[in-house]
């Protein structure tokens, strides 16, 4: 492949410009993250390293107790939407049956489906059956939205398995569940493992629900904490506390993110359903 | 479910019996498999829209919960001849229209970027799925900040008035919006469109290339055709989700205020926090058969297939 400098010089620019793009953002959390007070209306990118906001943030129990309940309900979420999903994606995608496409397409208008127009019906429901304010009574709705994205992640790649070797297997002498622990697992495990980032990365995003569900503590999580700290004054949103919280909920996602960017494309890609 | 019993023929040869018993264990076992994804996806949402629709029907106030009557279609009529509902329905489309195109735009951009990249592709995907993984509110947060007047780095920047406050006027606020949902969701337009255009083949290319076609109409009359599939599935998708916008307005102008607001944050301020389940509920039920108008005019009036999708492709 011949390149003149000039087309190097202009793939450098695009790159530099896209990097640029994805990264502004982030860097202005952090860099008013890292401030003191005093320093906030400075308006630098850098004004020295200090950790106050993360002292103040990692001393406030609403704030712990919110990175818990998001791990929590996020983790359970996750683990229950891809054991249904990969079920589901195992029969539409092996088996035959009449109703596959019924079930296809009722997922796919599940991910259309606008959350709002259920949020007052599960405040209503949720308050009579007592899972107001509780982790089940998020998990349910995360799980359910999660598992049209899971269930086409998960048959795009259970397309692709030679399911043959699990035959082959047992002609040679494995038990049925030796096939499938050690031949068929091994061939799953990556797409369920994409799947399960993709699902997460959703629950762990969602605000319309955790803000309309929960009140307290009990079971409110960080998108919604986020949106409800105040700082010395009732009206006055403390900017380094917000920003702190920020970035400690996203140098993991972001790390996530960076190790798994291939498998992440490619669940994006074949699931083609928003996350 | 009741499908895996009934069709089975009862009279077929013996030679075939055993097949059909086959078939019908398959289709038993297939059933099994799917009925708790199918089941919840049905009780979490076909049954909350259904009681969505019957609240909508009721007169139903939680400040005064004894006061719960049926009134019919009041609570739509009540909805639909109000300036609030139409304005917010204008609001909404604004911001659905005006990210979506600049997101097709600067997702196309990237997706031929990442796709012709001569070197740095893995930095670039790297890059653009930042966007992705970033919780909405906290994106929403930093593009707040970053506009704020008194603390904000955009006011400081060389050629931007140090009076300018986007956030204090409302098409300021719009923009900042728009600006935050662009910057969140055009890598996964980016995507779409990448696999898209890994569809088209090269020797097209080269051929037009070989008859003089330029760059330009290569792009216009080869690339575009191929990916419109591709691009009205991305477009159905993000058009959607824009549509339902509530977490980038709900931190940028608290309430949908200085008229940001969108129909989803007014079904959340009637239904949570003023509490009024019916009017609120018709309001949800609206703003559900908008989704299913916009979906209705991709695919019948657009063409747009979802087959591969479903995975029929």
């Amino acid at each position: 492949m011949q390149h003149t400098n000039r087309e190097r010089a202009a793939w450098s620019i695009g790159i530099l410009v896209v990097l640029f793009y994805a990264l502004i953002p982030v860097a202005w959390i952090a860099a008013i993250s890292l401030k003191t007070p005093e320093q906030v209306a400075d308006r630098k990118f850098y004004s020295g390293f200090h950790l106050d906001n993360y002292e103040v943030i990692f001393k406030d129990d609403m704030f712990i107790a919110a990175l818990i309940n998001s791990i929590g309900i996020a983790a359970i979420a996750t683990l229950i939407s891809i054991v249904l999903a990969a079920m589901t994606a195992y029969a539409t995608s092996r088996l035959n049956f009449a109703g596959k496409t019924v079930i296809l397409s009722g997922a796919l208008a599940v991910a259309m489906f606008p959350p709002i127009s259920i949020v007052g019906s599960l405040f209503d429901m949720w308050r009579a059956v007592g899972l107001y304010d509780t982790w089940p009574g998020l998990i349910i709705p995360y799980m359910t939205f999660t598992l049209p994205l899971a269930i086409y992640t998960l048959s795009a790649f259970f397309r692709e398995i030679p399911w043959e070797l699990e035959q082959a297997a047992q002609v040679d002498g494995a038990t049925p569940f030796q096939a499938f622990t050690k031949v068929i697992v091994p061939l799953a495990a990556p797409g369920v493992f994409t799947a399960a980032i993709l699902v997460f990365i959703f629950a762990w995003n969602d605000f319309i629900f955790a803000n309309t569900l929960t009140s307290t503590d009990n079971a409110r999580t960080v998108p919604a904490a986020l949106a409800f700290f105040t700082g010395a004054s009732q009206f006055e949103q403390p900017i380094g506390a917000i920003a702190a919280a920020a970035v400690v909920v996203t140098v993991p996602i972001i790390i996530m993110v960076l190790i798994f960017q291939r498998r992440i494309v490619a669940g994006l890609t074949a699931g083609a359903v928003k996350g | 479910m009741e499908a895996a019993t009934t069709s089975a023929p009862a009279a077929a040869p013996p030679a075939k019996k055993k097949v059909t018993d086959r078939a019908k264990a398959e289709r038993k076992l297939a059933w099994m498999l799917c009925a708790p994804a199918v089941i919840a996806m049905i009780v979490v949402t076909g049954y909350p829209i259904a009681y969505a629709f019957y609240l909508s029907l009721q007169k139903f106030d939680l400040r005064f919960p004894d006061d719960k009557e049926f009134v019919g279609l009041a609570n739509y009529g009540d909805v639909l001849t109000s300036s609030t509902w139409w304005t917010d329905v204008f609001t909404t489309l604004i911001i659905t229209v005006v990210s979506v195109a600049i997101e097709l735009v600067l997702g196309m951009a990237i997706a031929l970027v990442m796709h012709r990249a001569i070197f740095g592709r893995g930095p670039v995907r790297a890059a653009i799925l930042i966007p992705y993984g970033i919780i909405t509110v906290v994106a929403a947060f930093a593009w707040k900040f970053a506009f704020d007047p008194t603390s904000g780095f955009v006011a400081g920047l060389p050629l931007i008035s140090d009076d300018a406050q986007p956030l204090n006027t409302k098409n300021g606020s719009l923009m900042v919006i728009v600006l935050a949902e662009v910057w969140k969701t055009t890598p996964f337009m980016a995507l779409l469109l990448l696999a898209g255009l890994a569809l088209v083949p090269d020797e097209l290319h080269e051929a037009a290339k070989v008859d003089g076609a330029s760059v330009t109409q290569r792009f216009f009359r080869i690339t575009l055709p191929l990916m419109k599939p591709a691009i009205l599935v991305a477009l159905l998708f993000r058009t959607l989700d824009a549509f339902r916008i509530f977490d980038n307005v709900y931190i940028i102008q608290p309430g949908g205020a200085l008229g940001t607001e969108t129909v989803s944050i007014l079904g959340y301020n009637v239904l949570i926090n003023r509490g009024n389940l019916g009017l609120g509920s018709a309001i949800s039920i609206l703003i559900f058969l908008c989704v299913i108008l916009i979906a209705v005019f991709f695919v019948r009036v657009l063409g747009t297939s979802t087959a591969q999708q479903r995975g029929e492709a």
